[in-house]
């Protein structure tokens, strides 16, 4: 998968739960107080699903997860 | 009557049939059932020992609940499944929404056929003859350790459940939202002996959310609770729907190296709101304001990685692994506000 599919689907998961979806790839997410450790929790249940995959205890860490670049970043290495 | 072994799981749900089972009769045939003379005392007696109960049986869904309402007995069943569907579907469907594992039902039925299809699919079903009423009733499975206040209660807390579960999937916009329109309240606080029952019977029925995956007796807790060096604390909920009840049971070790959380654990019926996250925050805020460094243990299990998850992404990093258990240390630099959906009323305690 591309990472612009990637960042497509990721970006809809996350403005069907944020209040505000002005938010750029590169953005912190959690900085910007649109998601908090519930919502990533659910986000990390998405990714699995949707990507088919399974993050490693190591991969589990909030800085995987902080914006759209970020999560491309790490599904696209597991794929690789 | 299929009794098993004893270490088998208490009894938390009971799937009832209706036709020659609840009543004598069968609807479908243009009976007009009468109801089998002692399922009155069996629903009581369940409901009052917090065993939920459930109906799957073949038939029409409204011919089937205008007998079930005429009859007085529908406030009884949590998520029925009537229709003309296999029996083991139903009750799949049923452990789903109750969160419950098939492990911990049992299943009534007087047709052979029903109760073998069950079995074949599902063994960990205990299913019996309705013939094996009264006595069923004083069968060892069917009684709980403790009976606590939040037992009789526990069927009302399962219906506000399923009425705020259908408001949730009706309600249009982002998952905040709809948990700010909750109203939710928690309060953690030390445990008091009175909260041991409920403590006890929490950790025994939580395995998805317990962070060590250990369970404790109202004995280890009672020790736990006199202990200088440890801090028990209970947590409840309440929103609009009403009480959640005890939901949340934290053990603290106050080393002067540092306090190690060697338990949290939370009621699956709370997982989706947020509840684990704000307990650990009120956790680190307290280890900072003490000036003391704050751990926790992990053991994985097969089914608590959500607590793994939770840890991680409340600042808690993998320090040292032993036996299969991990140790974890929380930064407590950069600590979050409290989710603004929730209204906390914590307090740690003092300590000697």
């Amino acid at each position: 998968m591309n990472p612009t599919s990637i960042a497509s689907k990721v970006r809809s998961f996350l403005t069907s739960f944020v209040q505000d979806d002005d938010f750029e790839d590169s953005d912190n997410i959690f900085e910007l107080g649109l998601v908090n450790s519930l919502m990533a929790m659910q986000l990390v249940l998405f990714l699995e699903k949707e990507f088919q995959c399974k993050f490693s205890n190591e991969e589990l860490n909030l800085r995987n997860f902080r914006s759209v670049d970020a999560i491309v970043t790490l599904l696209s290495s597991k794929a690789a | 009557m299929q009794a098993k072994a004893s270490d088998a799981p208490k009894i938390k749900c009971v799937v009832w049939d209706l036709d020659n089972t609840i009543w004598d009769g069968t609807l479908s045939e243009g009976d007009d059932p009468i109801l089998n003379p002692h399922i009155l005392t069996a629903l009581r007696t369940l409901d009052e020992r917090g065993i939920l109960q459930s109906i799957a049986s073949r038939n029409t869904f409204d011919d089937a609940w205008a007998r079930i309402q005429g009859f007085g007995i529908g406030d009884f069943f949590l998520y029925p499944e009537i229709h003309w569907e296999s029996k083991t579907g139903s009750i799949a469907r049923i452990a789903k929404n109750l969160n419950i594992s098939t492990d911990s039902f049992a299943f009534i039925d007087d047709q052979p056929f029903e109760r073998d299809e069950v079995q074949f699919q599902m063994p960990e079903v205990r299913t019996f003859d309705p013939t094996d009423l009264p006595e069923l009733l004083s069968h060892e499975a069917f009684i709980p350790r403790f009976i606590t206040d939040e037992s009789k209660l526990r069927r009302l807390m399962y219906q506000s459940d399923a009425k705020r579960n259908a408001e949730e999937r009706s309600f249009k916009g982002p998952g905040e939202a709809f948990l700010q329109t909750l109203d939710m309240k928690l309060e953690i606080r030390p445990a008091e002996t009175r909260d041991l029952q409920r403590a006890e019977e929490l950790t025994q029925r939580t395995h998805q959310l317990n962070t060590t995956g250990i369970t404790y007796s109202y004995e280890d807790l009672n020790t736990l609770l006199l202990s200088p060096k440890h801090r028990l604390l209970v947590a409840s909920l309440t929103d609009r729907y009403g009480s959640c009840g005890t939901i949340g049971l934290v053990l603290v070790e106050l080393d002067p190296a540092g306090w190690d959380i060697r338990l949290l654990l939370m009621s699956c019926r709370v997982m989706s709101r947020g509840v684990g996250g704000a307990i650990i925050t009120f956790l680190r805020n307290e280890a900072r304001r003490h000036g003391t460094r704050l751990f926790a243990d992990f053991k994985e299990t097969d089914r608590n990685r959500m607590m793994y998850i939770t840890y991680k992404f409340s600042g808690f990093e993998d320090k040292s692994s032993d036996n299969g258990v991990q140790r974890m240390e929380a930064d407590l630099s950069n600590i979050p506000a409290y989710p603004s959906y929730l209204d906390l009323d914590a307090r740690f305690g003092p300590l000697s």
